[in-house]
């Protein structure tokens, strides 16, 4: 068996005794039930205390779990937060754009669609929430797999079907456009899932800059594309709309 | 982007709400440009007691729509009206001379005078004035809050009786000081806020001579009762100063008017921790046998009144906080819908949250909440099922009372308020009203409807079909139960309704 790491173990032994009941305890209690040194178990705290996981009583100068810890255990973020945090910047995009609006999160193979704004004309429109989406083709599925690892897993093994003629399906052109996609900090689909559809996606992130989903605008090609460019006011609605959701995200859960 | 933000012309519209005063400044698409929002303080003297300080909320009013109009980046020459919404039935006595609230503002919440309603309905009960107001003796209303502060504030009476003293709910107090305050403020109220005193008459939409004689309310105290959305004055300071203040409206009618409910049979239905829903009568006040009360919706200008239905439920989104909170089953609202989404169906439970009785249409204080259908299958996310489906059930009874009432089928709902961001509870809804739910693409329905109100009074726009025209559909969940189950399902629930009854018993 390879050799533990002493001061890992010396940290989960503090975390343990300080989870032992509810109370604070101070550097001499923690050093003297650990049988450690009092420079080593100061060492140990104040290091746990800048990661968060331990906090400090500024009266007594005891020690305490930190809130980091919860965070850890609920790190988590639930689909339906997401969607109930994002409905108004949503709402915003599919009115300013005048495109329908789609928020996606991955599961399993593809992503999820967890929230739907209609175009808003008056025509009669599907509520697509619980819908799944392609991975490696939509403009969601791309911005995911650029910017989260375990989606780039999904679709770099999985298979990836031609859709359409403009399906990019061969791994390294596939692997570029994840390339342009985290550089640029948008994805598109243009006519690549559906013939004569096209849509721009960019990643929400969390506080702490772990993304959680991907938002976009979806509507036909020649709305989208005049003269074969995606329009780049669309890109920026569509992403000011992901910082948005993300700020929300920040202010409130954590 | 097609963005009008920088073109003018705007309407600024004031929410004076149960917690918070808002601003929202308003395009001429209906599109949101800047929000500012300030929350008051609430002041609990005594158990059933909650008061607001006016002064704190008239400063609270003038820094929001200075705030609201600072960030669109706009003059007041961009801004072609104000409108108003506000927290209904929260009553105001004020000084004419000098502008001094006499006491703290009695919120519509505050049950001090449930022993003086029962008292004013005498032999005949608590539908002493129904047939010529609309509602039944409650708490609520603002007629007896008056009543209360005139019998209980040393010296007041005469001072009322000598015109010294104005009434206002919230609308017209924020009106009066807008237009001026002492010696210009202009005293008004408008009908939709007026008939929830229980002093108006519905018929005449005038103050009710033998209810103010009856409920001892000095007539020289009442502002007079002006349209939804007409000019009333000009704003005298601030900001806005020299802006038409054209449109007043409380807050539930207000989101009726922003959702376009402007035909007959149209509903909409607001939820958040308790739910309202109002359908539009039309020009008739439909008198109801089922338990709801009769409102005036709007009135715009010289046009006749809209009346409304409206059914209240105490406990929707309340029941998912109690669920978080006291139960602990869940760690925030949104998940109680991944919680319900990992099952089927409810496992035969349901769950009537009849915490502090039964509302519209039963009206039975002697209920207490029930989950009904309990065996060994059933787990906690199958209780999460009978939450979300309490709302819907909840929304089907009313909905069924209005049919009754006025015997108009609602062909759809309009809804809005922070639960409709639970997919799972709308679907649900169109379920069991067998009817199409809709969400509008402006969440902000309250605000909309103050500044649809005052736009059309200004001619910012022309008639309430360009209104209409501005409606967007965000959302539609359509009816996916079959019938049979429908039937069952609502038989089952009504079983457990009927099991709430008669808990609390006489204590004699």
């Amino acid at each position: 068996m390879a050799r533990n790491i002493q001061s890992l173990e010396r940290a989960a032994a503090v975390l343990r005794l300080l989870a032992g009941g509810d109370r604070r305890l101070g550097l001499s209690d923690v050093a003297s039930t650990l049988g450690l040194a009092k420079g080593t178990a100061h060492g140990i705290l104040r290091t746990l205390q800048q990661e968060g996981f331990v906090e400090q009583d500024p009266v007594s100068g005891r020690y305490q779990l930190g809130a980091e810890l919860l965070r850890l255990g609920n790190s988590y973020l639930d689909v339906h937060e997401l969607r109930a945090r994002a409905l108004p910047w949503t709402d915003d995009l599919a009115r300013a754009s005048g495109e329908s609006v789609h928020l996606g999160v991955l599961h399993h193979q593809g992503v999820l669609i967890v929230h739907h704004v209609f175009r808003p004309d008056d025509s009669r429109q599907v509520l697509e929430i619980g819908a799944m989406q392609p991975l490696h083709s939509t403009a969601l599925g791309k911005v995911l797999c650029a910017v989260d690892p375990v989606a780039h897993a999904e679709a770099a093994e999985g298979d990836r079907k031609a859709l359409t003629p403009a399906t990019v399906t061969e791994a390294a052109e596939f692997e570029q456009i994840l390339e342009l996609t985290r550089a640029r900090g948008w994805g598109s689909d243009v006519e690549e899932t559906w013939d004569g559809i096209a849509s721009v996606a960019a990643p929400v992130r969390d506080r702490r800059g772990m993304p959680v989903g991907a938002v976009g605008v979806t509507g036909a090609v020649e709305r989208l594309c005049p003269g074969g460019e995606l329009r780049p006011d669309l890109v920026a609605a569509v992403r000011d709309c992901a910082r948005a959701v993300a700020r929300d995200l920040g202010a409130g859960r954590f | 982007m097609t963005d009008a933000h920088t073109a003018g012309p705007f309407i600024a519209a004031i929410d004076q709400g149960t917690t918070s005063s808002r601003c929202i400044v308003f395009d001429t698409d209906g599109r949101i440009v800047s929000v500012d929002q300030k929350e008051h303080e609430q002041i609990f003297p005594k158990p059933g007691w909650v008061e607001h300080n006016a002064a704190e909320i008239w400063r609270n009013v003038q820094q929001v729509v200075d705030g609201a109009v600072a960030k669109a980046g706009i003059t007041s020459a961009d801004v072609k009206a104000i409108g108003i919404t506000n927290q209904r039935e929260t009553t105001l006595l004020w000084d004419k001379h000098t502008g001094e609230p006499v006491a703290n503002a009695i919120v519509w919440q505050d049950t001090r005078t449930a022993e003086l309603c029962r008292q004013l309905g005498g032999a005949e009960g608590q539908d002493r004035f129904r047939a010529a107001t609309g509602l039944p003796l409650a708490s609520y209303f603002a007629g007896p809050k008056i009543r209360w502060l005139l019998d209980n504030t040393p010296g007041l009476r005469a001072r009322a009786e000598a015109g010294d003293i104005l009434f206002g709910t919230m609308d017209s107090w924020v009106i009066w000081n807008l237009t001026g305050g002492p010696g210009r403020g202009v005293h008004v109220t408008d009908v939709t806020n007026a008939s929830r005193t229980m002093l108006m008459n519905l018929e005449t939409l005038d103050w009710d001579a033998g209810i103010l004689d009856a409920m001892g309310v000095p007539a020289t105290v009442l502002p007079e009762i002006r349209s939804s959305a007409e000019v009333y004055g000009r704003a005298a300071s601030g900001t806005l100063t020299g802006i038409p203040v054209a449109s007043a409206l409380g807050d539930q009618q207000a989101a009726l008017f922003g959702q376009t409910c402007y035909a007959q049979g149209e509903a909409k239905s607001t939820y958040g921790t308790g739910t309202f829903l109002l359908m539009n009568t039309a020009d008739e006040p439909v008198h109801s046998e089922n338990g709801l009360l009769t409102t005036v919706g709007y009135r715009i200008g010289d046009q006749p009144a809209v009346y409304a239905l409206e059914g209240s439920i105490a406990i929707t989104g309340a029941l998912v906080q109690w669920m978080r909170d006291q139960m602990g089953i869940i760690s925030t609202a949104a998940e109680i819908e991944t919680l319900a989404l990992s099952v089927e169906d409810n496992g035969g439970a349901y769950f009537v949250p009849a915490f502090s009785g039964l509302f519209a249409p039963y009206w039975r204080d002697d209920a207490r909440g029930v989950i009904a259908g309990l065996t060994r299958y059933v787990t906690k996310a199958h209780l999460a099922r009978a939450v979300l489906e309490a709302t819907a059930w909840q929304t089907r009874e009313i909905v069924d009372a209005m049919t009754k009432d006025s015997g108009v089928e609602l062909t759809s709902l309009k809804v809005d308020g922070g639960m409709t961001a639970n997919n799972l509870l709308m679907q649900t809804l169109a379920d069991v009203l067998d009817a199409p739910v809709v969400r509008p693409l402006v969440a902000e329905t309250t605000c909309l409807g103050a500044a649809y109100a005052a736009g059309l009074a200004v001619g910012f726009w022309p008639d309430t079909d360009a209104l209409r025209a501005n409606w967007r559909r965000a959302a539609e969940w359509t009816p996916r139960m079959d019938e049979a189950t429908r039937e069952r399902e609502y038989n089952d629930w009504l079983k457990a309704v009927q099991r709430t009854m008669g808990w609390i018993e006489d204590k004699e």
